[in-house]
């Protein structure tokens, strides 16, 4: 027992933070700019011309449908036969990021075309330009729907962040391979990992819940009573 | 006499193989209220809308204050669309803004106007409209009576030189229609110049300056309340006047 929980505060519990601190540094930025491809892929996909709308629907196509997994080797490993070399860190967040950004784009779609025509009917009447009326009064309506379908994206970008270990950015679920490969305490590690997910999901809802209440307005509300 | 302020000459639409307009001409002068009124599916809806191209029209031209509106080039139809003001059946304020912020954001965002400026601008519309005290509710707390007076005070705030109201009280309740029809009249009285489709049309001859009977996507007779609610000539037109005055009753 003892010497179980010297392994433990030795050489897990030092190994997991750090791994831990890596994940949210890949986690965060990935987040953000997948909320932004994706705002402007799916803004793109719904008011585009043609070509645009079609080359972004490509891009959705691609990034939704190629494994992750497969992407980030493309990243890691492909792109150095064309001489462009990125750390796996960057390989990482670039990988998170795209794919991230192309199921934002749906959830997004989905809230732009759940606007009222109206509405945009009485902004064109006021002499709104195209591009003004999508940001001042489509856009602050679509996020707002769209807001528990991105939620939902961005638990899962923090679970698929493990994939980082793949290309040798060694994040939580990275850190542990190597503790119970070297200790074959597989079950210990593991069980300690997943917490630490479980962990970093409800936090990410708790403050995603905090956002939709802050940007709650009458007429939005959830229907909650 | 005096030039018209707003001149539409030959206005058609199809959609596929229905002609819904086909070929409305009218010259509207400064603070005349001309009411269109006929069966619905006459192209009255079509035609405010092609007024101020939300739909665009397939044929016709427009011209405001003598000035032909070049509707193909953006920054004039911008420019055209914040002097022609829209009132909508439904009202269609946008569900994220407060009344006031309804009311402020075309001077904002299209005009250019300070946020502060413009809010004093929004507040005194609201007022005009009987809402001041309401300016902090958002659209989902307002009854349609007031939906449909702030969208009112949205389309004043930008100074528009012609209204163009479609059905405006027919999405209210009986009750809630009388409020908008004291603002309206108010605008009548103020001098503003109107053109509004209806079936209130109590209301309608107590205000109209003409009286334009649509059918089929045509203009088929105008005239002055009198003449067309008493003396038509065309035998569609008495006949659908004296069915809609057995519905909506003479008093406005």
């Amino acid at each position: 027992m003892t010497e179980g929980w010297l392994y433990i505060q030795a050489e897990v519990y030092p190994a997991l933070l750090k791994g831990f601190w890596v994940s949210l540094q890949l986690i965060a930025p990935s987040a953000l700019c997948g909320l932004v491809i994706g705002v402007m892929v799916g803004v793109l996909r719904v008011y585009g011309n043609r070509p645009v709308m079609a080359a972004a629907n490509a891009f959705v196509a691609i990034f939704r449908g190629i494994p992750l997994v497969v992407q980030l080797f493309i990243w890691y490993f492909g792109l150095p036969h064309i001489g462009i070399y990125l750390s796996p860190f960057v390989a990482s967040i670039l990988g998170f990021s795209l794919c991230s950004g192309a199921y934002h784009s749906e959830y997004i779609r989905g809230a732009l075309l759940s606007i009222k025509r109206g509405q945009m009917l009485a902004a064109q009447s006021l002499g709104f330009s195209k591009i003004r009326m999508i940001s001042s009064i489509i856009l602050p309506q679509a996020i707002r729907r769209a807001l528990p379908g991105c939620g939902n994206e961005i638990i899962y970008l923090i679970k698929y962040s493990s994939l980082a270990y793949m290309i040798t950015c060694i994040e939580l679920t990275g850190q542990g391979k190597i503790l119970a490969s070297n200790s074959f305490r597989y079950t210990e590690v593991f069980l300690m990992i997943g917490a630490c997910y479980l962990v970093m999901t409800s936090v990410a809802t708790i403050i995603l819940g905090r956002v939709e209440e802050h940007l709650r307005i009458p007429g939005f509300e959830r229907q909650r009573t | 006499m005096t030039a018209p302020i707003l001149r539409i000459e030959n206005i058609s639409k199809r959609y596929g193989k229905k002609d819904v307009l086909k070929g409305a001409s009218f010259d509207v002068l400064k603070g005349d209220l001309k009411i269109l009124i006929g069966p619905s599916g006459a192209g009255k809806s079509t035609l405010l809308q092609c007024i101020n191209f939300l739909v665009k029209p397939d044929e016709g031209r427009i011209w405001l204050d003598e000035q032909e509106v070049h509707y193909a080039h953006k920054r004039d139809l911008c420019a055209y669309r914040q002097k022609v003001g829209m009132i909508f059946q439904d009202f269609n304020l946008f569900d994220h803004l407060t009344a006031l912020e309804n009311v402020r954001i075309g001077m904002v965002r299209v005009k250019g106007m300070g946020k502060a400026e413009a809010g004093e601008r929004a507040v005194m519309e609201l007022e005009r409209v009987g809402l001041r005290e309401h300016m902090q509710k958002y659209p989902a707390q307002l009854s349609g009576g007031q939906k449909q007076r702030v969208s009112i005070a949205r389309a004043l705030a930008m100074d528009p030189k012609v209204m163009l109201l479609d059905e405006p009280t027919s999405a209210l309740d009986p009750e809630l229609i009388g409020e908008v029809h004291a603002v309206i009249r108010d605008l009548g009285n103020n001098g503003m110049t109107m053109i509004m489709a209806t079936h209130q049309i109590g209301f309608a001859s107590s205000l109209a300056s003409e009286i334009v009977f649509m059918e089929d996507g045509r203009i088929l007779e105008r005239g002055t309340p009198d003449k067309i609610f008493n003396h038509a000539e065309n035998a569609r037109t008495r006949e659908f006047c004296s069915k809609i005055t057995e519905l909506y009753g003479e008093r406005g």
